[in-house]
């Protein structure tokens, strides 16, 4: 059953990054692409397991959108404020090292924690121990790790814990 | 059709201011670590804005511009992350203006531990720069 997830979400990703970079809606574009996306899919995923975490229920993928959502905002939010400190002639950081907990269990689910993390508000991700994120923040508001916590990882890990677990 | 392309070029010009703040950043910041925000954070939106734009200007392209947007947002957190924890692990020390550094304490424990398991690594720090 895992492998047949798997096997189907990389041939629909490959199938979508084909026809992106064709942009053309021909019959002879789509049925090419089925083709070598299947038989790519084939061969190279007979034992990957890079999503066997990934929830496919319809709330996971819903959260999904939503996820992005909130994501998008996050990353317009985190330019503004970064470029702001950039321009002010002051130079208003306050930088630190501190440390948060996470509650996901999923290797996948961190890694995707860990990147928004890095996207997101003056903060970036600088070494992961096991459930344990060292994350390197611009303007420091606690340095207690259940405050930080709380300000840092919560927001994502919410959508996170329903996508992956 | 005209209007589309205006709207686009406008696009890509905020895209560009964001891309020379982020560059602005890099002179500015005091340390490595807070210079790799500067440079990770202000591109992203960067690249992404000037992207859209040249979406606007040439709609053919708009599914290669896509890709490309997903291959910088899968890509950029990824490198800066790397970059910071190999600078934080050969100890390039960060500025005076920091406050707390909870990754040191674990470092330190960390690389000591493989010292007294290995033996050819003690001789091997004895080169170091820090020691001469």
């Amino acid at each position: 059953m895992n492998k047949f997830k798997n096997f189907i979400i990389i041939f629909f990703i490959l199938f979508v990054v084909w026809m992106l970079l064709n942009n053309s809606y021909t019959s002879v574009i789509i049925i090419s692409g089925l083709i070598v996306s299947f038989v790519v899919a084939a061969v190279f995923c007979s034992n990957c397991n890079v999503f066997t975490e990934l929830k496919l229920t319809p709330k996971s993928i819903l959260y999904s959108f939503v996820y992005i959502v909130v994501f998008l905002k996050e990353l317009v939010k985190s330019n503004l404020d970064v470029a702001f400190r950039v321009i002010s002639p002051s130079l208003p950081i306050n930088p630190g090292i501190v440390e948060v907990k996470t509650k996901l269990k999923s290797k996948m689910g961190r890694l995707i924690l860990a990147d928004t993390i890095t996207l997101t508000p003056g903060t970036f991700t600088v070494d992961i121990h096991e459930e344990t994120l060292y994350i390197h923040w611009i303007d420091v508001k606690s340095d207690d790790i259940n405050k930080a916590t709380k300000e840092i990882v919560s927001k994502f890990e919410k959508y996170l814990e329903v996508i992956y677990g | 059709m005209e209007t589309l392309k205006i709207i686009g070029a406008i696009i890509t010009l905020i895209g560009s201011i964001f891309l020379f703040l982020g560059a602005l950043g890099l002179l500015r910041m005091p340390d490595v670590y807070t210079r790799i925000q500067a440079g990770t954070k202000a591109s992203t939106l960067g690249t992404i804005l000037s992207l859209l734009g040249i979406g606007m200007i040439i709609p053919g392209w708009y599914g290669k511009i896509i890709i490309l947007i997903v291959f910088v947002l899968l890509t950029n957190p990824v490198s800066s992350h790397v970059l910071a924890r190999a600078a934080h692990y050969i100890g390039i020390p960060l500025s005076d203006k920091t406050i707390v550094d909870k990754l040191e304490v674990v470092e330190k424990l960390k690389v000591d531990k493989l010292k007294e398991e290995s033996p050819e690594l003690k001789t091997i720090s004895n080169f170091s720069p820090q020691n001469k």
